[in-house]
């Protein structure tokens, strides 16, 4: 819980480079991934990571509303990333603000990158993200559930979207910032990775960081993201399993 | 559509079967279906609870915030209960502003925790006049299956059961301390699938119904709110029978409420 007033500005990095939460510089929160969460969405997907919890879920091909947006060459990708009133400490005033809506805006063209989307013309993919609970780098949790949530529901894609925030914490390039981190670090870049071809679909940066430091940055990112997809494809594998899951015993 | 044409397929299927004294999913005409609380689910919020009944999942938190009292009430608190009956939750769900189904799970949400006096609004008072709490209860449907007024009331009454103001993050007092809640009242939903009349509907069963009841009860034998909603029509022996029956299924749900604190 912030202190409501008061902004002192914590240590973020101890003197043998560990931070706040003991992790190294590139160590991830950590990351579990239910693929198939919902019942009525056609694929779906629940992300805890670190403190965050989000779910995603994905429509369609639908028929298209409104209807003025149906597109005769290809689907639409309508992407609505939300959160909950009660997910971040001071309550959010319920529904789409300006952040929501570009956040909604930059994970639907993401999603554009990567879907077929002219295997279905005039129909509708509608992805839904929603934030239940808020610990820095939502949108990247968003990009991961809504993209596990689009192979459940059978859409197809280039790749699956790992996606991950590097960050600046007391002068240092760190992997996967939390609440504190991004509060009181000096940089944030978010990023999302199309696996098989290493280009990102998905880049934001605010803050202050030299050239140097933006290519270690990227490098940091795209070594997160890899590890993540390996996660992603891990809960894809684990919902579609046939019989007993391979280490188990028979 | 495929759509109409597959609700119409259900819907026939649903009567026909409730005149066989079944129901889809096998349960009998008084059952719930496998309900489960998990209070804290969202540590962001001073209390919280997901709820299933089902298929149909709900998460509630509360925020609780200084505020102005209202000026006709100067000693008393300021309760807002607010469902979000949000697109990812069901096909038939649309994005924009509230359709009149979520205002209607909403009000009846919050009647039910106004008439029952579930939180002593004095008690939130700090300054007569000036200062008092504002207790936000927002409930956002996940995963919509049927039943939402029931999984949804709920889930708020277990998350305010579950909550604590944070008096000390808002230099309110020394310290963070439970919220104090006095009655817990539970909404028990029928709907009416030609003459019987079963509890917990599924969506294909709401969808169905012909004519939906909600009784909301309480610890200490009162009936504290009833809505009757959708087209169709209840005796008033069709009622009274339903009451006796909301009454027993609260004391289960009730329970749940309450459960072990987080």
């Amino acid at each position: 819980m912030g202190n409501v007033g008061a902004k002192e500005v914590p240590v973020l990095l101890s003197p043998e480079g560990l931070r706040i939460d003991g992790r190294r510089l590139d160590e991830l929160r950590a990351l579990r991934i239910q693929a198939g969460a919902l019942h009525q969405a056609d694929g779906s997907a629940f992300v805890e990571w670190g403190a965050n919890k989000v779910v995603a879920a994905v429509y369609g091909p639908r028929e298209v509303h409104p209807r003025h947006l149906q597109q005769n060459n290809k689907a639409v990708i309508q992407c609505r990333y939300n959160m909950a009133a009660f997910s971040v400490d001071e309550r959010k005033r319920p529904g789409l603000d300006r952040r929501s809506q570009e956040i909604s805006k930059v994970i639907g063209e993401a999603f554009e990158s990567v879907v077929f989307a002219e295997e279905f013309p005039r129909t509708s993919i509608d992805i839904y993200i929603e934030v239940l609970q808020a610990n820095a780098g939502t949108r990247c949790a968003g990009l991961v559930a809504a993209s596990v949530a689009l192979a459940d529901a059978g859409i197809p894609m280039v790749d699956l979207l790992p996606a991950v925030a590097v960050g600046k914490i007391g002068g240092a390039i760190a992997l996967d910032l939390k609440k504190e981190e991004d509060n009181f670090g000096e940089a944030d870049l978010p990023m999302a990775l199309v696996p098989q071809s290493g280009r990102l679909v998905l880049l934001q940066m605010e803050g202050h960081m030299t050239e140097e430091e933006l290519a270690r940055s990227l490098d940091l990112g795209v070594r997160g993201c890899r590890e993540i997809y390996e996660k992603m494809k891990q809960a894809l594998r684990e919902r579609y399993a046939v019989g007993p899951v391979a280490g188990a015993s028979a | 559509m495929s759509e109409e044409v597959d609700a119409e397929i259900r819907t026939t299927h649903v009567l026909d079967l409730a005149a066989e004294g079944k129901r889809l999913d096998g349960r009998g005409p008084d059952e719930y279906r496998r309900i489960t609380v998990e209070p804290g689910f969202v540590v962001t919020a001073d209390g919280s609870a997901l709820v299933r009944i089902g298929d149909t999942a709900v998460v509630a938190g509360i925020k609780l915030e200084p505020g102005k009292p209202f000026a006709d009430t100067p000693n008393a608190g300021v309760l807002t209960t607010n469902a979000e009956l949000i697109p990812l939750s069901s096909p038939t769900f649309e994005p924009g502003p509230p359709q009149p189904g979520a205002i209607e799970v909403s009000r009846v949400v919050d009647r039910a925790i106004r008439a029952a006096e579930t939180i002593d609004l004095t008690r939130l008072c700090v300054t007569p006049g000036e200062k008092t709490w504002v207790c936000y209860t927002d409930i956002h449907v996940i995963d919509h299956s049927g039943n939402l007024i029931d999984a949804s009331l709920l889930a708020a009454v277990t998350a305010l059961a579950h909550a604590t103001v944070p008096a000390k993050r808002f230099g309110v007092a020394e310290s963070d301390y439970p919220l104090e809640v006095q009655h817990v009242p539970i909404e028990c939903t029928f709907v009416r699938l030609g003459d019987t009349i079963v509890v917990d509907p599924t969506f294909d069963e709401e969808r169905a119904a012909q004519g939906r009841l909600t009784v909301a009860t309480d610890e200490t034998g009162r009936i504290v709110a009833m809505q009757k909603g959708l087209v169709g029509a209840f005796s008033p022996d069709d009622v009274k029978e339903t009451v006796r029956r909301a009454f027993r299924h609260g004391d289960t749900l009730r329970e749940l409420a309450r459960g072990a604190p987080p």
